[in-house]
């Protein structure tokens, strides 16, 4: 009876519903925690996962050997390679693409890789306009490689101890 | 004023018009400059109440809200925003869907703003200040929102689309639910005042603070305002649109200039339902210092004028319950549909008749400082 008579008093008198409203009304003076984002940006780990990109030796080789361990692991199917004997008697690619439509940069790709060829770069700031602007080719990945060196190995070598 | 006015265009028409028609020619030109001088600033209040509202909850979730859109290449705090998204929904195109009823689906935003506008005439802005002052005001306000049902029962049926006829149906059984539990509420404030003229029901809360209907009245005036907020749809009464279980409820097939008919008379609907909790229950325009600053401070020049009652009181006390719209809605979660059946008619309903026989008992023992 009693509990019947408070529980009714309470829900008459809102205690709950004006308790909630304070919660929110103190919020509206807390400190806003938005980024201005072209202005602004967040932080970024040494391991961030945005655009790939191929790697070269420091004398211009390019590293991949063509052993197709990212092709194999890629959980989208978005690399496909080809590959040939070059005239020195090494292995190399002469197709290696990315499908960025079908990438879900899960980064098992760079993880597979025995010679750190593939690389996922901090570059996120991309768009394509055109069909196919997306399908990263060899030439492509190889240039924004060159472009992305300094950062790429600076960031190896920040995650060198936990690799 | 009035009186210059209506000189002037005396003076200017009576040259233009035949002499037996002037009269009338005079009246309708006052009129509709009176209805313009009302409507443009509550258009302009629509717009920036969608900018206060983003900017309201978006400061309450810890964003900053729109800040982008501005003029001449300032960014103005945002405060561009309403009137780019109004340049955007005029430019849209309306699509009218092949299976709907097409006059029904064309008249019905007409039929939800309309009502929410035509409401105007009779609120009191100052002493004095009223388009229509007629003796059945409070009537006249209650039969125009009951009206706004119309528009989106109609919109929902004309769609010619399940979650639109989802959202009408709802709407309907919502607004006729709490419909009731808000018309007691209005009883009440009758029967404390003595007339249905919104003028004098403000004149009979004059006295103090404490003369205004919030304190004899309080179950009414937490009963009407929560009632208001589910007639006019929002959050957490929000079903009717629910964007989570029926995409958009009613309106779900409208686009462009239609869709945003719906979208200002549900504003202007809201700051209708605030300006009549400040006129019943608020005291509308008069000043809360009155009876407690002595009488002399009111002649005070410049001071006395902001001090005593005006139309700024009005619109502070407006904002106010615009504000707690805002708050409620950045607060509560959605309803679910039985719990808003259960509160309409066996929580308001048994409320409201019970403080009205204890109202009415007051009224008629005169019981001092409100009812005498």
């Amino acid at each position: 009876m009693f509990a019947n008579v408070h529980r009714i008093g309470k829900s008459l008198l809102l205690l709950e519903l004006l308790k909630g409203l304070r919660l929110t009304g103190r919020n509206l003076f807390k400190r806003k925690v938005t980024v201005q984002y072209p202005e602004e940006k967040t932080p970024q780990s040494p391991r961030f996962r945005g655009l790939h990109a191929l790697r070269r030796y420091p004398n211009g080789e390019e590293r991949c050997i063509a052993c197709k361990l990212c092709e194999a692991v890629c959980p989208a199917v978005a690399i496909t390679i080809e590959s040939e004997q070059r005239d020195d008697g090494t292995r190399r690619t002469t197709q290696y693409d990315i499908d960025l439509t079908k990438c879900i940069f899960c980064g098992f790709c760079e993880e597979s890789c025995p010679v750190d060829s593939i690389v996922e770069t901090r570059i996120y700031e991309y768009h394509g306009e055109e069909r196919g602007d997306l399908l990263m080719t060899k030439e492509r990945l190889l240039k924004i490689g060159d472009l992305a060196e300094p950062q790429i190995a600076a960031d190896r070598a920040a995650d060198a101890a936990y690799r | 004023m009035l009186e210059m006015i209506r000189q002037m265009l005396n003076a200017t028409v009576g040259q233009i018009v035949p002499a037996a028609w002037q009269a009338q020619t005079v009246e309708v030109m006052l009129i509709v400059m009176q209805i313009t001088i009302i409507l443009t600033p509550l258009m302009l209040c629509v717009a920036y109440m969608v900018y206060a509202e983003r900017k309201v909850i978006g400061s309450i979730q810890g964003r900053i809200g729109p800040n982008r859109v501005g003029a001449f290449g300032y960014r103005l705090a945002g405060l561009g925003q309403p009137i780019a998204d109004a340049l955007k929904l005029i430019l849209k195109e309306i699509i009218i869907p092949t299976g709907s009823n097409k006059f029904l689906f064309v008249i019905a935003p007409i039929l939800s703003m309309a009502p929410a506008v035509a409401a105007w005439a009779v609120i009191p802005f100052a002493a004095d200040t009223v388009l229509a002052d007629i003796n059945a005001g409070l009537l006249y306000v209650l039969a125009l929102t009951s009206l706004a049902v119309y528009g989106v029962i109609i919109a929902g049926w004309a769609s010619n689309s399940k979650y639109a006829f989802l959202g009408a149906m709802r709407s309907a059984a919502q607004i006729v639910a709490y419909e009731i539990a808000m018309g007691f509420a209005l009883v009440g404030v009758v029967v404390a005042a003595g007339s249905l003229n919104l003028g004098q029901i403000i004149n009979a809360q004059s006295g103090s603070l404490l003369h205004w209907y919030w304190l004899p009245l309080l179950p009414f005036f937490v009963v009407y305002f929560i009632s208001g907020v589910a007639e006019t749809n929002r959050a957490p009464f929000d079903v009717a649109e629910g964007e989570s279980e029926i995409v958009a409820g009613f309106h779900v097939e409208y686009s462009g200039m239609a869709f945003s008919l719906f979208f200002l008379a549900e504003y202007a609907n809201i700051i209708l339902i605030s300006v009549l909790s400040a006129v019943l229950f608020l005291g509308g325009w008069l000043s809360p210092f009155e009876g407690v600053l002595p009488k002399s401070a009111f002649t005070l020049p410049v001071i006395g004028s902001v001090l005593g009652g005006g139309i700024h009181w009005l619109l502070l006390k407006t904002s106010l319950f615009i504000f707690v719209f805002l708050w409620l809605r950045a607060t509560f979660p959605r309803y679910r549909y039985d719990q808003i059946m259960r509160l309409g008619w066996k929580v308001f309903i048994p409320i409201t008749l019970v403080w009205l026989v204890v109202i009415a008992t007051l009224a008629k023992l005169q019981i001092t400082p409100w009812f005498n």
